[in-house]
């Protein structure tokens, strides 16, 4: 009989603020140690936090976006721990009354989407950063206060790779939001991962909380790991204790922290320093009209508009900025055939765009490509009036130096061939050239046609329509054959 | 020594904030009181002298300009230290002012030095400091109340005529009533804590300590007000309290005395009480604060609860006192620094107020007080539908000796037996001087008031203090 793996994810995203959660400070990734600091996020005596409305309205975007109730009062706590980089002794979070409930997030499986339930989304602050040497512990505090939210799916999750979807789909949707950069090098967006194992139908088995896991990647091979590890005490007729440990990227393997038995009480109660959080309609109301179309909405209606596959559609939606780009390119497209062009802007969009863009390591966001260029390529491709090889070179020039398509084309000569005349030139030529590759071709040796095909391609430097070339290239030797 | 005197010698050209300066600072090094832990010279002195220019440009700021005033340790004044009564703190310098500090510097004050205080105002007799008791300035043998002795002694022995204490259980008002000076405890969020090291912020209030009610008006209209940095301030703006003080009527008030205050009291105290309550136009009635007998209980297991997590920043990592052994593990460092760097009280506090947290203990205790917190302050809304004011002595004795209630935690607890019920209700309430014992020890009597009215209970106390 075989295993089932129960997960649930606690994904922990820096929300895109200027300055910290309850100070003024800068939120700048990569500052000299200890600069972005002030008496509040220094836990200096006598400091008070006040809270940054940025941050309250970024969460109840995600809130919305998700379908979560975004509760009107919601209340901050103290979770009360020592550790060096936590500088007042405790961390302000929110425990009984988070800022939202409920909510879900779709994901893409074998069997088709899946929701992902939410348990809460509610805001706290970060901590510093420890580093530790031989010579003893550094802190930086540039870190302490940054604002996050804490989002908590239910145990929906039945596989390391629905875990990994999940992830993902997270990780898109607070990026489209805005609500985060998302960054997972700057760890900007990390995990944590509650895992169990049962026979499927079964009752929960007993969990064991991941910590530390900062990427896509780590987040499967850490599941993984953990199911492997409590089938394998199961199968031997161990009983598993509820416990904490932490990935370890290094060794590939999770570390244990501490039971469930020795785990710290955090004493959570009601943060005296903020009055209960209360969002009026207007902030309401405007984080709701400044709710951009959602990824799902919008992939949705590129199949019905344009009448895109389905996974053309998801992989377009996948970044917003890629998205608004393609949307923009879209609009560009006028008169006949706008379902065929807008097919062949989405094959170059998810082709040479995606290419490019990984290759030259640019962000969606700056993409360099003008919108106007690529609907004039494709319309000159759609048109036969250049052929696909003549179109990358098309791409590369538009990516590199920009300007009008037509124009690239019309300077450079590159228009393509599909006169009879000059083919019929050129394939004459060609099998003038190659009298030992004929006769081994009327021989029977079909597969020499690709060879004749090629030499006349290049002899018209690459601009003929193959079509077109195929045709009368078959035709004379067809001729030569009777 | 009053302020309304001072301000008119200052204005008329009979004295200089500077000559008055020197008087407090020299005042101030040569008591034998311990009511100051730092005295600025040098920036009393600066300050004075700016405000004596400013006046003689006519830049005048107000009844404050010029005034020398003493400010409690629990604020931050930035370049000067600031050690809240523990050697935890010692030689700690704030980068910043608290905003109360701020204020009186923009106001025109002169400050010129911190007043001693129990360790964290944690205390109700200012033995817990950890620089040495406030002795009484009647009878040095006793104690001057506290936790903010030092601030009324320094007012009391005519040091300064103004200072700042601070609030959570009655701080302000318990040692101005033991001193024989006016203090007051503003609604909770009329002043900001800003900069006011917390013991248990949903209690502490910043308060004025005055040789008379309209000295202490004065004060609260400067401090008093909203807040950026602290979003438990109230954004109202505040009534201005020194008019109603100067011109306090003569309409009648309907003033509750709490049944429940009355047992238990000595007939001398009570005989006290009723006279100082003859004043024309009072009309005394009996009120019910039924939940009054679970204030002190009630009290100690918040302050206390929150006073745990507040201290939890004195670590040793940052600031303050770190005590750190050859081969010390971090663990070492936080008990070793925290043990030698608090004394016996703040220990016994936040060990209670850990164990109310506690898992598993959390809804018998913090739960538990939480409601009964509500319930209190439930009684005074329902005693306000009646009466104007509620009145009780605010000290169930006067000044007792040094050493009498150390051993007893519960007993010095029950002192604050009057002053805890209305900061748990977040009410202002103000202690005034109706008087001495045989020993000539000073009574006070306390006035609570509806949330935000701090101006009619100002004019309340200056009828009070009138009709002496």
């Amino acid at each position: 009989m075989t295993w089932e793996a129960v997960i649930g994810l606690e994904i922990h995203a820096q929300l895109k603020t200027a300055s910290k959660m309850f100070c003024g400070c800068a939120t700048t990734y990569g500052a000299e140690p200890n600069r972005q600091t002030c008496p509040v996020c220094l836990g200096l005596p006598g400091s008070l936090p006040a809270v940054n409305r940025r941050a309250v309205e970024l969460a109840a975007t995600l809130g919305l976006a998700v379908g979560a109730d975004v509760h009107r009062r919601s209340v901050f706590a103290r979770k009360n721990y020592f550790y060096p980089d936590l500088p007042k002794g405790y961390q302000i979070s929110q425990s009984e009354h988070p800022l939202c409930t409920g909510g879900a997030v779709s994901i893409a499986t074998d069997a088709g989407a899946k929701d992902v339930r939410l348990e809460r989304i509610h805001l706290e602050e970060d901590a510093g950063k420890s580093s530790h040497a031989a010579g003893g512990s550094l802190v930086d505090l540039n870190r302490a206060g940054t604002p996050l939210v804490e989002i908590v799916s239910r145990p929906d999750m039945r596989s390391p790779d629905e875990a990994i979807a999940y992830m993902k789909a997270v990780h898109g949707l607070v990026r489209w939001l805005g609500v985060s950069d998302g960054n997972m090098e700057e760890g900007s967006l990390r995990c944590d991962a509650n895992v169990s194992v049962r026979r499927p139908g079964e009752p929960f088995g007993v969990r064991t909380e991941l910590k530390n896991i900062n990427s896509f990647r780590y987040v499967g091979q850490a599941i993984r790991y953990e199911m492997k590890r409590q089938i394998a005490a199961l199968e031997a007729g161990e009983v598993l204790r509820q416990e904490t440990r932490t990935w370890d990227p290094p060794s590939g393997t999770s570390v244990f922290l501490r039971t469930k038995e020795t785990s710290e009480d955090y004493r959570y109660f009601p943060e005296p320093d903020l009055p209960p959080l209360r969002l009026d309609d207007a902030l309401l109301d405007a984080v709701e009209a400044a709710l951009p179309e959602l990824p799902g909405a919008r992939a949705d209606r590129l199949v019905d508009d344009l009448g895109l596959p389905p996974y053309d559609a998801g992989v377009l939606t996948a970044d917003r900025a890629l998205a608004d780009w393609f949307e923009a390119c879209v609009t560009g497209l006028q008169g006949p055939d706008r379902e065929a062009r807008a097919k062949l802007l989405s094959n170059w969009t998810m082709g040479e765009v995606l290419r490019r863009l990984k290759e030259d390591g640019i962000e969606p966001a700056d993409l360099p490509l003008d919108v106007a260029g690529l609907v004039r390529l494709v319309d000159l491709v759609h048109g036969k009036a250049i052929s696909h090889p003549i179109a990358k070179q098309v791409f590369d020039v538009l990516w590199t130096e920009g300007g009008d398509p037509e124009a690239i084309v019309d300077a450079r000569g590159w228009r393509q061939v599909s006169d009879a005349g000059p083919i019929d030139d050129a394939v004459r030529a060609v099998i003038a050239d190659h009298p030992a590759e004929l006769e081994r071709y009327l021989g029977g040796k079909k597969k020499l046609f690709g060879f004749f095909m090629g030499r006349t391609m290049g002899r018209l430097e690459g601009k003929a329509n193959p079509k077109v070339v195929t045709e009368r290239l078959r035709a004379a030797l067809s001729d030569l054959e009777s | 020594m009053n302020l309304r005197a001072l301000g008119a010698d200052l204005r008329a050209g009979a004295t200089t904030s500077r000559a008055l300066t020197l008087r407090a600072l020299d005042a101030a090094e040569a008591t034998t009181t311990g009511a100051f832990l730092t005295v600025d010279r040098e920036g009393a002195l600066a300050a004075a002298d700016v405000a004596d220019a400013g006046l003689a440009q006519g830049a005048d700021h107000g009844p404050l300009h010029g005034v020398p005033v003493a400010v409690k340790d629990n604020l931050c004044t930035e370049g000067l230290q600031t050690t809240c009564g523990s050697r935890f703190l010692e030689g700690w310098i704030a980068p910043y002012d608290a905003t109360v500090v701020a204020k009186l510097r923009a106001a025109g004050a002169v400050v010129v030095g911190k007043t001693n205080m129990d360790e964290f105002a944690m205390g109700s007799s200012n033995e817990n400091s950890a620089y040495g008791p406030v002795r009484h300035p009647v009878d040095p043998t006793r104690v001057p109340g506290g936790s903010s002795g030092g601030s009324a002694v320094a007012v009391a022995s005519g040091i300064v005529p103004l200072a700042l204490g601070s609030d959570t259980g009655g701080s302000v008002r318990q040692p101005a009533a033991l001193c024989g000076v006016v203090g007051l405890r503003p609604t909770y969020g009329r002043v900001s804590r800003s900069g006011l090291i917390a013991f248990a912020s949903s209690l502490d209030q910043v308060g004025p300590v005055a040789s008379d009610v309209a000295g202490a008006a004065a004060l609260y209209d400067v401090i008093a007000g909203p807040d950026p940095l602290d979003s438990t301030a109230s954004e109202r703006p505040p009534a201005h309290a020194l008019e109603a003080a100067l011109a306090p009527g003569t309409e009648p008030l309907r003033v509750g005395l709490p049944t429940q205050y009355l047992d238990g009291l000595t007939s001398e105290a009570r005989s006290v009480l009723d006279a100082a309550l003859a004043v024309p136009g009072f009309e005394v009635v009996p009120v019910d604060l039924p939940h009054t007998e679970y204030a002190v209980a009630t009290y100690y297991v918040l302050a206390s609860a929150e006073a745990s997590s507040n201290l939890a920043r004195f670590d040793g990592i940052r600031y303050g006192n770190r005590v750190q052994a050859e081969g010390a593990s971090l663990q070492d460092v936080y008990l070793d620094s925290r043990t030698a760097g608090f004394g016996p009280e703040v220990q016994r506090r936040i060990m209670l107020g850990t164990f109310a947290l506690s898992a598993g203990f959390f809804e018998a205790y913090f739960g538990k007080a939480d409601r009964a917190r509500r319930a209190i302050a439930a009684d005074f809304t329902a005693a306000f539908e009646d009466v104007d004011l509620i009145a009780s002595l605010t000290s169930p004795t006067t000044a007792f000796p040094l050493g009498a209630r150390t051993a007893d935690p519960l007993a010095m607890y029950l002192s604050d037996i009057f002053t805890i019920p209305s900061a748990l209700a977040g009410l202002p309430s103000i202690s005034v001087p109706v008087g001495e014992d045989d020993a000539g020890l000073p009574w006070g009597l306390q006035l609570t008031a509806p949330a935000f009215a701090e101006a009619p209970l100002f004019a309340a106390a200056a009828r009070v203090e009138a009709s002496r």
